[in-house]
């Protein structure tokens, strides 16, 4: 029933791309209009299905980068050799239509109303994206959590959203670490995250956090398991591992 | 290969069970342990979609399209609870 929206049932629906605004020199927020879009939650994905003209199809995941209630939107960020991201990045223009289903997961999800506790969020690379629809459903729903969000990037320009992140919020902070290199006169963290890092940044235990932690999956096991190492309960860190092909990105 | 986790399964989950399954919780008929899929060990690329447990890396699910249908194997999965 590809085409129909079943009450329940995940289905393939025509979306169709709205606006495309560039982030990064390889990143672009893409928003779609979705006739039957159920709503989602913060931190789900979706999947893109890209069909060639001999039936070839690829499939790939995208989380979900808006807020509960705004339009649909996906960060997608360039892979060189990748099957879909270059055609999502560079040939898709406004009005043109796409297949997607979703929304998908129900573990990766921060529902304001029954997760309670400060926010950690932490993002490799891209893995920013999900933690950003957390961010902006933080400030819609006029949360009183406070957020941290340590973020992991190649360098200053590869930050994705960075004017966003930047904009005073008393009730966020944000801690780059810039792995690749570093602009002049660069005074903040370098390098990959590390237990140092991690005490820093990650709230003390006794406060109930919670934790989410998004990225490639090296970075999502170092991160996890420094927190565990923390004394963060196993169950208080969410996790989501994309890599460079398949699944996410 | 790079293994990924459950939640890059929740499409193909769904497909399969009808339902929202990455916060299901799952347990390993080797070692016994319990938890959510989404925190499962997924490879991608195997020949089909293999699915290991994250603390004794047996396999727990096995998904292989053929043609327009799923063959699913659950041998390695005592319990498979949906929330």
């Amino acid at each position: 029933m590809e085409g129909t929206a079943v009450r329940g049932r995940l289905t393939w629906q025509t979306a169709t791309v709205t606006k495309i605004t560039p982030e990064t020199a390889r990143a672009s927020t893409i928003v779609f209009e979705v006739p039957d879009w159920a709503g989602h939650r913060a931190g789900q994905h979706l999947d893109v299905r890209l069909t060639a003209d001999d039936g070839y199809r690829a499939e790939r995941s995208y989380s979900i980068a808006s807020a509960p209630g705004e339009p649909v939107a996906i960060t997608v960020e360039r892979l060189e050799d990748g099957e879909v991201s270059p055609y999502l990045t560079e040939e898709l223009r406004p009005g043109d239509e796409i297949e997607l289903r979703g929304p998908i997961g129900g573990y990766f999800v921060w529902d304001p109303a029954t997760d309670h506790g400060p926010l950690l969020l932490a993002a490799g690379g891209s893995g920013v994206v999900p933690l950003r629809s957390i961010l902006r459903d933080r400030e819609r729903t006029g949360s009183a959590e406070k957020a941290r969000l340590l973020y992991s990037s190649r360098s200053l320009p590869d930050v994705i959203y960075r004017e966003e992140l930047e904009r005073p919020d008393p009730g966020l902070d944000v801690v780059y670490t810039l792995t690749r290199s570093r602009p002049p006169g660069w005074r903040g963290h370098a390098g990959r995250v590390d237990d140092a890092l991690l005490a820093e940044v990650a709230w003390p235990t006794g406060q109930g956090p919670l934790a989410f932690v998004c990225g490639p999956t090296s970075f999502v096991e170092a991160v996890a398991e420094g927190l565990v190492g923390l004394g963060y309960p196993p169950a208080r860190v969410k996790t989501e591992r994309f890599g460079a092909t398949g699944g996410r990105q | 290969m790079n293994p990924l986790d459950g939640n890059a399964i929740g499409g193909l989950l769904h497909e399969v069970f009808g339902t929202e399954m990455t916060d299901a919780a799952g347990t390993c008929v080797t070692c016994g342990q319990t938890g959510p899929v989404a925190q499962a060990v997924v490879y991608l690329d195997a020949p089909g979609t293999v699915v290991r447990c994250r603390n004794c890396s047996s396999v727990l699910m096995v998904f292989a399209r053929v043609h327009e249908r799923y063959c699913v194997d659950l041998r390695g999965l005592a319990v498979l609870e949906a929330r």
